[in-house]
């Protein structure tokens, strides 16, 4: 009984030793959907590489990091994310939290994350207001960054920078002086902003904005929008999508041999199952995104390559997973602690060269946008490549193309 | 602008006639509210695109498949969800949404939240009146167009539609004349679903198949059944042609609203509801008693 007893307790000593050798980073995305695939796959690259190499260097002391994978189902059901982030603190104990993509949901998970305390790097949500609480009540939010993508307002400076490098090039081709632009927004807050913007600036940079067409997220046909964009003469839809509309419009644009170049945000568009789930018609569809095979920093072309390899397809943006753990990482082995006041303030100085992009952070933890940092690329959906093409100054760009006329 | 919103209106009057026919005949006829109709379509969707895009066989027998296998998992789901509950009505109700959501989540455990596209069954587009149609959309309306006329005649020209009809008009009297009720039911889902399914064959390469895209065109199924009259097939097809042109109205009309045209569609059926409570073509409900 006594001999049981030891071995049984000795068994529980070695443990929970075991236990306090490792990190435990919770990994939180929709696991159903391509966001949430993205978010672990890149979140297992940099576990792989880290364990690989011996672990985490805390003050002498090597741990290895133990993800935990929490299905956050955000994108059907908000209390499912804060149920999940909550699960992974208390029952799980995670030390550090990545991930979320819904806006809505990133939200409601940033208020459990405060509470608790925890570092959570964002990888997936845009919304400014993320953001604004770190700079409205610090103490509270200081656990809080935004790792990618970059906030909703420097998106849209990004779209317009490319919009003016598409504007001269129809210019120069189809010998107009004024392009006409049609703007596809899905009804969603977060095109509000973009579409006001869109109004004022695309006057201002010698375009003419021909109409706004705003079906819903979830619309299945879009042929009488298309149909009307048709008429309007445009020669640029600018997109704001980010639901399956993002399809149906490309699709239907390729069925109805449309003119027209679409150039904007359409969040399908940056997947490699874009091309098939649009039948093959979405030819000259282009987007904003952030991998390609191409020199954005110097670390962008081998994590690519190996994503590729493991997965056998290209990274979305959420993959960026990797680069938040291995900042992670370089800070607490700079600091030599995992304390999360401590880190904070590590992460705030940093200068962190990720694998899409080279990171700082501005008083509300976003990133701070710079075109060839933080701004991301654009790319075309060229016979079922998607070729990228912005900014034209980064190494292994490649033309953009027009629709013939 | 007319000849757009001409042709456009037509077109997706097709499209959501397809739909319709089949959800008024199991709605309307057999009086079976069936909310799982438009899973059955998702169903469909999904089995011709496992057929056609991963295993490889052709167009045909992949829709030929699909609508089988999915007509025959409806009569199981039948004899096991609905019939032990289907006298009372609230109980197949929610027997029903259980049974879309079931499928919803199986889909979503299988294929991931993907949105997957299948390939046109008929390639190329056609102009007509200046607007572009592609052949594919063609092609649902002349399904739409087959589909209900071999539904008026199974409904009107053979004994089975005969025996659907008696006991839907009353139940009982049907049963006490020799009628196996419950087999004529169980005939009604087979048709009901198997004109989704054909549906979910043609339209899919249309639209994007995933895990929620039977809740759309639920409510669009509704508003036009309700719309067009209870159990009129004639209601469905011209309460469908309302839904399309009247959706189409509303983009070319008031293009920054076009979010709304599902919306302003159920107003024009309240408005219909208001004025006629039978809807269009459908029977008084103070007749049917």
């Amino acid at each position: 009984m006594l001999r049981s007893f030891t071995i049984g307790l000795a068994a529980f000593a070695v443990a929970l030793g075991a236990q306090a050798q490792t990190i435990k980073i919770a990994i939180l995305g929709p696991m159903a959907f391509v966001q949430g695939e993205n978010h672990w796959a890149g979140a297992e690259m940099a576990r792989d590489e880290i364990n690989k190499a011996g672990g985490i260097n805390v003050g002498g002391k090597r741990m290895q990091i133990e993800l935990i994978r929490a299905d956050t189902n955000e994108i059907q059901s908000v209390p499912d994310a804060t149920n999940a982030i909550e699960r992974v603190i208390t029952r799980d104990k995670a030390d550090f939290l990545i991930g979320g993509f819904r806006s809505e949901a990133v939200l409601a998970m940033q208020e459990v994350a405060m509470d608790n305390k925890k570092i959570f790097l964002g990888a997936g949500a845009a919304h400014s207001k993320l953001g604004q609480n770190v700079e409205e009540n610090y103490n509270r939010y200081k656990y809080w960054f935004r790792y990618t993508p970059t906030k909703d307002v420097d998106l849209a400076r990004t779209l317009f920078a490319v919009m003016a490098s598409i504007a001269q090039q129809i210019r120069t081709e189809l010998k107009t002086d004024t392009p006409k632009v049609a703007l596809l927004a899905e009804k969603a807050v977060w095109t509000q902003g973009l579409i006001g913007a869109a109004q004022k600036n695309l006057p201002a940079m010698k375009m003419e904005v021909v109409g706004l067409w705003q079906p819903s997220a979830t619309a299945t046909d879009v042929t009488a929008e298309l149909s009307a964009i048709d008429r309007a003469g445009a020669h640029i839809v600018f997109t704001m999508l980010s639901g399956p509309v993002g399809i149906s419009v490309a699709r239907q644009m390729g069925e109805r041999n449309m003119k027209a170049v679409a150039w904007g945000i359409n969040v399908e568009g940056q997947k490699d199952e874009f091309w098939q789930a649009a039948a093959g018609k979405a030819q000259f569809v282009s987007t904003l995104d952030t991998y390609a095979e191409v020199e954005m920093t110097p670390r962008t072309i081998p994590f690519v390559r190996a994503f590729k390899e493991r997965y056998k397809k290209m990274p979305t943006y959420n993959a960026a997973t990797y680069d938040a753990i291995i900042m992670l990482k370089s800070v607490i082995e700079k600091e030599s602690t995992l304390d999360a006041d401590r880190l904070v303030a590590a992460i705030e100085k940093i200068e962190h060269v990720g694998t899409g992009s080279i990171v700082t952070f501005d008083k509300r933890h976003d990133l701070v946008w710079a075109v060839g940092k933080t701004a991301g690329i654009a790319v075309q959906w060229q016979d079922g490549q998607k070729v990228p093409f912005w900014p034209p100054n980064v190494k292994g760009m490649k033309p953009f193309k027009l629709p013939a006329r | 602008m007319l000849q757009d919103i001409l042709v456009t209106g037509l077109v997706n009057g097709g499209v959501y006639a397809l739909l319709a026919i089949g959800f008024s005949l199991i709605f309307g006829v057999a009086r079976i509210v069936n909310i799982a109709h438009t899973a059955f379509y998702m169903l469909a969707a999904y089995c011709f695109y496992t057929l056609l895009v991963k295993t490889g066989l052709g167009f045909l027998l992949s829709g030929v498949i699909a609508v089988g296998a999915v007509t025959l998992f409806s009569v199981i789901c039948y004899r096991l969800v609905i019939e032990p509950v289907r006298e009372h009505e609230a109980a197949v109700l929610i027997a029903t949404i259980a049974l879309a959501l079931i499928f919803q989540e199986l889909m979503l455990f299988t294929f991931g939240g993907h949105f997957l596209g299948i390939p046109s069954t008929l390639e190329g587009a056609v102009r007509f009146l200046g607007v572009s149609i592609p052949y594919q959309r063609l092609l649902i309306l002349v399904v739409a167009g087959v589909s209900l006329a071999a539904v008026w005649f199974v409904l009107y020209r053979t004994r089975l539609g005969l025996a659907i009809r008696a006991t839907a008009n009353d139940l009982e009297v049907a049963n006490l004349m020799g009628m196996n009720v419950h087999r004529v039911a169980m005939a009604t889902v087979a048709i009901s679903v198997a004109l989704a399914a054909v549906a979910g064959v043609v339209v899919a390469p249309v639209f994007v198949v995933d895990p929620f895209m039977w809740l759309a065109p639920l409510v669009t199924m509704l508003a036009i059944v309700v719309l067009g009259g209870l159990g009129s097939l004639k209601g469905s097809l011209i309460g469908a042609l309302i839904i399309g042109y009247v959706e189409a109205i509303t983009v070319f009309a008031v293009p920054a609203g076009a979010y709304l045209k599902g919306a302003v569609a159920l107003m024009i059926m309240v408005a219909v509801l208001l004025v006629r409570p039978e809807g269009l073509f459908g029977v008084a409900f103070e007749e049917e008693r």
